[in-house]
C-alpha cells in the first residue's frame, strides 16, 4: 500500500484543520502554516508524477476494504499530470497573496486549503460519489474565495455561481441515482466492467445518467449554453483566487475525460461512446461563444475570464476528436493555457494596482506607472495565451490542429480555431495598445507592487516558456498519458486486484 | 408504492424548477432546498423499493434493503444542508449590499 496518494489530500486538509484551530489568533501563523503546506504538496506531486510515469496504477485502498465497497484513489499519469499542475498553480497563486490580498477578507488561507484539497481530491478519486464529495468541498471553498474581499459586483457575481453550481449540484446526484439504479456500484472501475455487461433494458436509465453527467461537467467547465456563470464570477474574485480558479475548469474537462474514456468509452456495450459524440459540437461553439466575448470585453480581468471559458471549449472540441493523439495534445494544452491563465490574473491585478482609478478597463485614461516590466510581462502572457510562436500556445495550437487533421469536422475545427485564434491576437493587441500604449506624466503611486507578487506572476507567464524548453519530454509524458487512458482494462484491472466476491454466509471479505 | 413516490418526485422537481426561475432571492433558496428534498428520495429509491424488511440486517431474512444508497443520501442531505444555509446567508448579504433582494442585483 502506497501511502503516499493519501499526501496531496491529507496535507490541505491537516494545513485548514490547524488553521481552523489556531483561529485569528497569532497574525501570520495561518500564512506560515498555509505556505508550508502549498510548498510540500510540490515535491509530493513531483513524487507522484515520476512514480505513474513509469506507467504503473497506482490505487490506495482506504482502510483495505476491498474495491468495490471501500474508498479507492487511484494515480495514472493523467491524475499525476493534473496534481503537478494544480501544485504548481496553487503556490504560485500563494504567494501572491502573502504580499497582502489574503488581507482584504478573512479566512483566505483556511478556504484555499479546502480548495487545493478539493481540487487533488477530485484528481485522485476513483469512485463517482467522492467525486461529487470532492467537487462540493471545492465548490464551498470557491463560494467563499470568489467572495473574499467583498463588494458589490462579488456579491452579484457569487449569488448566481452558488445558485447555479447548487442546481447542478442536485443535477449531479440525480445521474449518480440513475446509474446506481442500472449498475448497482459508483466504483468507477467496477462502473467499467457493469455498464458493459448491462443488458439493452438498463440502457436509457444509463443513457440518461451519463449525458446528466456531462450537462454537470460541462456546467463546471462553463461549456455553452451552461457556462455564461463564469466571466463574472472570475472577473470580480480579488486575484489569487481568480489564479487559482484557473484550473476549476479544468476539473470539469478531466471530469468529462474520465467518463468519456473509462465508464462511457467504445466498448461500454448498450451505451457506447455516448459522450463523445456531444464534445466536439460543444468545444466549437464555446469556443466562438467566447471569443466573442472576449472581444466584446471592456476590461482586461473580464477579457482573461472568456480567454478561460476559450480554452476550456478548445479542451473539450480536442476530447471530442475521440484519438490519444488528440487527448495528447489536450492535455499538453491544458497545462500551457492553466499556468498562463493563471499567471494573467495575477498580471491584471498588478495593472489595476498600478493604474490608480482606471484600474483594469481598457480605457486610454491613466497610464501605469511600472508600464515597462508590466508591459513585457503583458507581452509574454499574450504571446503564450494566443499561441504565437516562441511559446508553448503556439506548439500545442499545433500540435491539436495536427492530431484534428484526419477528421471528418476538421474543416470546422481548423476554421474555427484558426479564426478565433486570430482573433484573441486582435482583442489582445487591443487590450495591450489601450493599457500600456501612453506616454505622458505618470504620478508615482503610494503602494507600489512588492516583488514576491511579481516573481509569482512571472513564474507562471514564464512556466509557458519552460513548456515549450521541454516540449520533447513533457508531449512524451502526454502521449503515454493518453494511450493509458485508452488502455481501459488497465485502469480496471489495477483497481479491481484485490476485489473479493462476498456470498452469503461469509462474514469478512477482507484479505 | 413505485407510482406514488415518482409522482411525489416529480411534482417536487416541477415546482422547485418552478421556484428557481422565480426573479427575487427568497424564492430561489426555497427552490433549491425543494430540489435537494427531489434528488434525495430519488437517490433513496435508486436502491430499489422494499418493504416489509429490516432496514438494515436481520439473519435469515431474505429481500433486505439495499444499505448504500440509504449511506449516499445521509451525505447528501448533510451537504445541501450546509450549502442551503450559506446560500441563506449570502442571500442576506446580497440584499443588505445591493439592497434589492432580485437575483441580478438590481442593475448596475
Amino acid at each position: 500500500m502506497n501511502h503516499l496518494l493519501l499526501l496531496p489530500v491529507l496535507i490541505p486538509l491537516v494545513a485548514g484543520g490547524i488553521m481552523l484551530l489556531i483561529g485569528q489568533r497569532g497574525r501570520g501563523t495561518d500564512r506560515v502554516i498555509s505556505v508550508a503546506a502549498a510548498i510540500a504538496l510540490l515535491p509530493v506531486s513531483l513524487l507522484l508524477l515520476q512514480h505513474a510515469a513509469t506507467g504503473e496504477i497506482l490505487v490506495y485502498h482506504s482502510g483495505n476494504w476491498p474495491t468495490p465497497y471501500g474508498i479507492v484513489l487511484v494515480l495514472d499519469r493523467l491524475s499525476a499530470l493534473m496534481l503537478c499542475l494544480a501544485s504548481i498553480l496553487g503556490l504560485a497563486s500563494l504567494f501572491y497573496s502573502i504580499a497582502g490580498d489574503d488581507r482584504i477578507g478573512r479566512r483566505f488561507h483556511l478556504l484555499f486549503q479546502m480548495q487545493l484539497l478539493g481540487i487533488n481530491g477530485a484528481f485522485l478519486t476513483g469512485d463517482l460519489f467522492n467525486l461529487f464529495v470532492f467537487f462540493e468541498i471545492l465548490l464551498i471553498a470557491s463560494y467563499a474565495l470568489q467572495f473574499h474581499g467583498g463588494g458589490r459586483a462579488r456579491v452579484r457575481a457569487a449569488l448566481h455561481l452558488v445558485v447555479l453550481n447548487l442546481a447542478g449540484s442536485a443535477i449531479f446526484l440525480i445521474a449518480i441515482g440513475a446509474i446506481y439504479a442500472a449498475t448497482g456500484t459508483l466504483n468507477l472501475a467496477d462502473l467499467a466492467v457493469k455498464v458493459a455487461a448491462t443488458g439493452t433494458e438498463q440502457k436509457l436509465l444509463l443513457k440518461a445518467g451519463g449525458l446528466l453527467l456531462l450537462l454537470v461537467f460541462s456546467l463546471k467547465a462553463a461549456l455553452v449554453p451552461v457556462g455564461f456563470w463564469l466571466p463574472p464570477a472570475y472577473a470580480s474574485a480579488s486575484a489569487p483566487a481568480a489564479a487559482l480558479f484557473a484550473i476549476m475548469t479544468k476539473v470539469g474537462v478531466y471530469a468529462i475525460l474520465r467518463m468519456q474514456g473509462l465508464v462511457f468509452g467504445p466498448e461500454a456495450g448498450p451505451v457506447a461512446s455516448l459522450l463523445t459524440p456531444w464534445l466536439l459540437p460543444l468545444g466549437l461553439l464555446t469556443v466562438v461563444v467566447a471569443t466573442l466575448g472576449v472581444l466584446a470585453s471592456r476590461e482586461l480581468r473580464r477579457l482573461l475570464a472568456h480567454l478561460v471559458v476559450l480554452s476550456a471549449g478548445t479542451l473539450i472540441l480536442t476530447l471530442g476528436l475521440g484519438s490519444p493523439d488528440a487527448t495528447s495534445s489536450a492535455l499538453y494544452y491544458a497545462f500551457n493555457s492553466t499556468l498562463v491563465g493563471g499567471g494573467l490574473f495575477l498580471l491584471a491585478d498588478l495593472i489595476a494596482k498600478e493604474r490608480g482609478d482606471a484600474l483594469a478597463s481598457l480605457t486610454l485614461e491613466q497610464p501605469v506607472y511600472r508600464s515597462v516590466l508590466l508591459g513585457c510581462l503583458f507581452f509574454i502572457g499574450a504571446v503564450g495565451v494566443a499561441g504565437l510562436p516562441p511559446l508553448a500556445g503556439f506548439a500545442a495550437k499545433i500540435y491539436l490542429l495536427q492530431s484534428a487533421a484526419t477528421h471528418p469536422m476538421a474543416v470546422w475545427v481548423f476554421a474555427i480555431v484558426l479564426t478565433s485564434g486570430l482573433l484573441v491576437l486582435v482583442a489582445l493587441s487591443r487590450a495591450g495598445s489601450a493599457i500600456f500604449w501612453r506616454t505622458g506624466s505618470v504620478q508615482k503611486l503610494e503602494s507600489p507592487i512588492s516583488g514576491l507578487q511579481i516573481v509569482a506572476t512571472a513564474a507562471l507567464l514564464l512556466g509557458s516558456a519552460a513548456l515549450m524548453i521541454g516540449a520533447g519530454a513533457t508531449t512524451g509524458y502526454t502521449r503515454a498519458a493518453a494511450l493509458q487512458l485508452d488502455d481501459r482494462d488497465a485502469y480496471v484491472n489495477a483497481v479491481l486486484e484485490n476485489r473479493v466476491i462476498v456470498t452469503a454466509g461469509s462474514t469478512s471479505g477482507v484479505p | 408504492m413505485e407510482l406514488t413516490l415518482s409522482i411525489l418526485i416529480g411534482t417536487m422537481t416541477a415546482s422547485a424548477v418552478y421556484l428557481l426561475l422565480r426573479g427575487r432571492t427568497f424564492p430561489v433558496v426555497l427552490g433549491l432546498s425543494l430540489l435537494g428534498y427531489a434528488v434525495n428520495i430519488f437517490l433513496f429509491a435508486s436502491g430499489g423499493l422494499t418493504r416489509n424488511s429490516a432496514p438494515l440486517v436481520e439473519h435469515g431474512l431474505k429481500n433486505l434493503p439495499d444499505p448504500l444508497p440509504q449511506a449516499l443520501v445521509l451525505t447528501a442531505i448533510v451537504i445541501g444542508f450546509g450549502m442551503t444555509a450559506f446560500l441563506v446567508v449570502l442571500a442576506l448579504r446580497a440584499f443588505r449590499d445591493l439592497g434589492d433582494d432580485r437575483v441580478d442585483g438590481g442593475g448596475e
